[in-house]
């Protein structure tokens, strides 16, 4: 560890859900077949015109709301002006002059504690082409270009890696469970820009290093460490001045930072109002029916969880991870499930049939109704914990009906009396083994339950029979 | 001769069959190559065009001509410009569309100065466009081949865009009529952009009906457009009753007073001397007119405002041809020097020196002191015109400081105290305001004219005055003598 308090600032991007592109009717979807996705417009062809889609605009204004921030007035877009392969119109309409939230905070769970995390700002823009390049060539696929991003600045207020990781995967959450963005990381959805410095003392910052373009979790977090480490060496050595105000990029190969530019050459981009898309009002109600929603969030959920449904702090993890996951639970335990029980349930089956079949939970045949009934047939005996889990699995596999597996031949035998006549008849004809019980052989009691299970093929009831049996036994 | 006729005429005749659409069109692309030779008006000739079934619409089956500057789908649009030489859009401009759905037949497309900057008519890559009246003189800018090709008769109308005087001046060079709509009034997609915030879809024609027929079928709210505005319920066309009693106008001494022009050369006298036997006319047809002051130290910083928010905006809206994904490639090592290759090349010495200017403007340490000061002034103009509106209709001006300027500049007595004179049609871009030249007269036997501009959304107010002005004066449906002859 690093003697030196390291300070942290995070720019994540996050590609958003939408049915098109945010400033063009292109599809916005992840497409194999490159440059499928475009209108003129995506490819700035001359005369084209930007298009504002209100989607996009909506989920910037719920996640402003969601991180607390101040919303203006207004929305309306700048031009972020320069020359760059992936970006046809040689500008970037983004917001700087006024963002679509500034000043925010969001309180993070974060080591069975809570951290707060201070959000500089965060603004709507599109994103750029996606470049390839070959040895001799490069690709240009413009079916990225013009896809909405939301980008959240955070203030310099981490310490640690850890810390940075927990905000990354809180915030992922909460994309997802505000429907915003898949948020997924193997579609390469989330980029980071990471701004690592390190201080001898809590009230000055150091030398700010920014790494640009990061995909993956796992590489950010190398990234912040491999950059404490570096600054931290140099500092030891004598020779901070060597640590400078620079760009550098993060190369997965080698687990290193490499230098790109330096700030000094940044380019001035220029900023100035979109004139296309007129300036529009954010009134309150728009931003009332917004507010309506935001849906509850992990964090909230997992102090209901277990708070109000007494379950434990791992088990309620486990269900918050995935809104879709936490959905299903509370759909569950409306339906009158015991909520211990509902999560059981979910965490074992439905959640080991889900990653073996790599399905969403919305997929499974077993709805919340269907998961309350076979949860009420072993509550009221007519089939066992075991035949339960069979007849889920059978379920699964056909897609019938549970009522279709529940037929005489698999049917508990719950019925007292028929039990109560059958144990009469095997204590009767089994008169040694009753002798021997009584004096004090009570492993026999096994030998009793096992020929109930015998005559009944294992159909039997078997804490009715264990009853019955203690009772005939006396 | 059909072509040279009104549009509401040639679509009588067309109707009563007394020419098809085919042979109007023949009759036009003959006329455009004759334009064409005697002034170099045209970038394309489309001589493949044929006539269309004649419908209700006045526009079915009559030939026009297109501003090079806008998207013709299948047809080579190049903005005048080498950076686009070989350009083909696969869509319409959304102007087009409409007009080719009321059965409008396109013949040419137009020369302009390069992307519509420059207001002379001499920086296209085609070459100088040279006025049909004089072909020493020029025909203004920039849709100078629009006005050339109107003038002399080709057709009824072209589309024309104006981004500071671009339609405005040219048609008074020409002695035609120039419209520019309200700020959105026709959507702007597949209009190469300029200056986005001052560029105005138009049309040049030689009345002010014809201009109100068009653009009755150009405009419309287009969902391609944000800043496009539903119009239906403007008629422009059913609003030309010629009635003007009791309508107000002004005119501004600081612009319009022969003693602001102590240098004022004999043309300019004429000028200014015509434009009052034009407002002696407004009054004798019932029209009130005052003149009123505007700050001189404000109108004196319009054109430097104009300057530097065009050049702006210019800088940003062309930041897209770097001829990778159209336009001719550049030569070069790598996609920066590929880059800089085509436009080095492609762009003629005026806009790059548009550009250096508009990136100077928008720099970080100089956008608070030019761009943001110029963005001030500019509401400080807005206003001071909006302040006008509330008591008049419009303000009616003279258009330039004469007629037509001779090609060879030396000849021009350009003096920087008639700058305002010059540029005041600008202001009309800055507001968004519905703005229309007609012809008023003639100095040197070459045309000169008069500009009225209303408030946004009165476009049917200030087309109505200028008919009114028009019928009362002989200078409706003239062609240019030199090619009369």
């Amino acid at each position: 560890m690093s003697k030196y308090i390291p300070t942290i600032g995070i720019e994540m991007h996050c590609e958003l859900k939408s049915n098109s592109k945010v400033f063009s009717p292109s599809r916005n979807s992840f497409n194999e077949l490159a440059n499928d996705n475009i209108t003129p417009l995506d490819m700035a062809f001359p005369g084209t015109l930007p298009s504002l889609n209100v989607k996009p605009v909506h989920d910037a204004l719920k996640m402003a709301l969601v991180l607390n921030c101040k919303i203006p007035k207004f929305m309306y877009f700048d031009r972020k002006n320069y020359y760059y392969p992936d970006l046809p119109k040689g500008y970037q309409i983004t917001q700087n002059t006024e963002p679509v939230g500034i000043n925010g905070y969001i309180d993070i769970p974060y080591q069975n504690d809570t951290l707060r995390v201070k959000i500089h700002d965060i603004h709507l823009e599109e994103d750029s082409a996606s470049l390839s390049h070959f040895f001799d060539v490069s690709l240009i696929d413009y079916n990225r270009a013009g896809v909405p991003l939301l980008e959240l600045v955070t203030e310099p207020c981490f310490h640690s890696a850890d810390e940075v990781l927990a905000f990354l995967e809180y915030i992922r959450t909460i994309y997802q469970y505000c429907d915003i963005s898949e948020a997924d990381l193997k579609k390469g959805q989330i980029r980071c820009d990471v701004n690592v410095s390190i201080s001898d003392n809590e009230n000055t910052l150091g030398t700010k290093v920014e790494v640009k373009n990061i995909n993956g979790f796992a590489n950010i977090v190398d990234t912040v460490n491999y950059e404490i480490k570096r600054q931290s060496e140099l500092k030891d050595k004598g020779r901070y001045d060597e640590v400078e105000q620079e760009t550098r990029r993060f190369d997965e190969e080698t687990g290193m930072t490499y230098r790109m530019r330096s700030k000094v050459d940044a380019i001035d981009y220029k900023y100035f109002v979109e004139p296309n898309i007129p300036k529009f009002k954010i009134t309150e109600d728009l931003i009332e029916t917004i507010k309506d929603e935001i849906p509850m969030l992990p964090k909230e959920r997992k102090e209901l969880y277990t708070t109000k449904y007494n379950l434990n702090e791992i088990d309620a993890n486990i269900l918050i991870k995935n809104k879709d996951i936490a959905d299903y639970f509370e759909e569950t335990i409306a339906l009158g499930v015991e909520p211990k029980t509902a999560c059981n349930w979910i965490i074992s089956s439905i959640m080991g049939y889900l990653n073996k079949k790599d399905i969403s939970i919305k997929e499974i045949f077993v709805n919340p109704k269907r998961l309350k009934e076979l949860i009420e047939l072993i509550n009221n005996g007519t089939i066992s914990s075991k035949q339960a889990k069979e007849i889920f699995q059978k379920v699964l596999e056909d897609k019938k009906e549970i009522t279709e597996y529940i037929t005489k031949d698999n049917a508990q035998i719950s019925d007292s009396e028929t039990l109560e006549k059958l144990i009469t008849e095997i204590v009767t004809n089994n008169p040694d083994k009753v002798e021997a019980y009584k004096n004090g052989r009570t492993n026999l009691f096994d030998f009793f339950v096992g020929q109930v299970m015998k005559e009944t093929k294992g159909k039997a009831n078997p804490i009715l029979t264990k009853e019955i049996l203690i009772n005939k036994l006396k | 001769m059909y072509v040279n006729r009104t549009i509401e005429e040639i679509h009588d005749a067309l109707v009563k069959k007394e020419i098809t659409s085919d042979e109007l069109v023949k009759e036009s692309l003959k006329k455009v190559h004759e334009v064409e030779d005697e002034c170099n008006a045209f970038v394309t000739i489309l001589d493949d065009a044929k006539g269309v079934d004649v419908t209700d619409n006045l526009l079915s089956g009559i030939p026009f001509g297109v501003k090079d500057n806008y998207s013709t789908k299948g047809i080579l649009s190049t903005g005048s410009s080498n950076t686009l030489k070989d350009y083909v859009p696969f869509f319409d401009a959304t102007a087009i569309e409409n007009l080719k759905k009321a059965g409008a037949v396109i013949v040419g497309k137009t020369a302009l100065d390069e992307f519509g900057m420059g207001g002379t008519g001499m920086t296209a890559h085609t070459g100088i466009i040279t006025n049909p009246w004089n072909k020493t003189r020029m025909c203004a800018g920039s849709s100078a081949g629009s006005a050339a090709a109107v003038a002399a008769g080709a057709f009824p109308y072209a589309l024309g865009s104006d981004t500071g005087d671009s339609i405005r001046k040219p048609a008074a060079y020409c002695g035609i009529v120039g419209y520019k709509p309200t700020y959105g009034m026709i959507s702007r997609y597949g209009l190469f952009p300029y200056a986005s915030s001052l560029d105005h879809c138009g049309v040049l024609t030689r009345s002010v009906k014809d201009a109100a027929i068009v653009v009755d079928v150009m405009k419309g709210k287009d969902a391609k457009d944000m800043t496009s505005w539903d119009s239906s319920n403007i008629h422009l066309k059913e609003s030309l009753t010629g009635n003007v009693k009791g309508k107000k106008l002004c005119y501004i001494k600081e612009i319009c007073d022969l003693s602001n022009y102590p240098l004022a050369s004999t043309e300019l006298k004429e000028h200014l001397a015509n434009f009052q036997k034009t407002i002696e006319l407004c009054k004798k047809i019932g029209m009130e007119v005052e003149e009123v002051s505007v700050d001189k130290k404000l109108l004196n910083a319009e054109p430097a405002v104009y300057i530097v928010l065009s050049y702006a905006e210019a800088t940003s809206n062309l930041s897209n041809l770097t001829g990778i994904i159209f336009g001719p490639r550049g030569n070069g090592e790598n996609i920066n020097e590929m880059m800089m290759d085509h436009r080095t090349n492609g762009f003629s010495p005026l806009i790059k020196r548009r550009f250096v200017i508009g990136s100077y403007v928008l720099q970080k340490e100089n956008q608070e002191k030019y761009f943001k000061n110029a963005q001030r002034v500019r509401r400080l103009l807005v206003n001071a015109w909006k302040d006008l509106f509330k008591k008049y209709d419009g303000v009616i001006l003279p258009v330039g400081s004469g007629p037509a300027k001779h090609l060879n500049k030396d000849l021009d007595n350009l003096s920087k105290d008639t700058e305002i004179l010059e540029e005041h049609l600008q202001i009309g871009n800055f507001g968004g305001f519905p703005s229309i030249t007609i012809p008023n007269g003639f100095i040197n036997d070459l045309p000169v004219g008069v500009n009225i501009t209303g408030n946004c959304y009165d476009d049917e107010n200030v087309l109505n005055i200028a008919y009114a002005l028009e019928s009362n004066m002989n200078y409706k449906n003239m062609i240019a003598k030199e090619v009369r002859k």
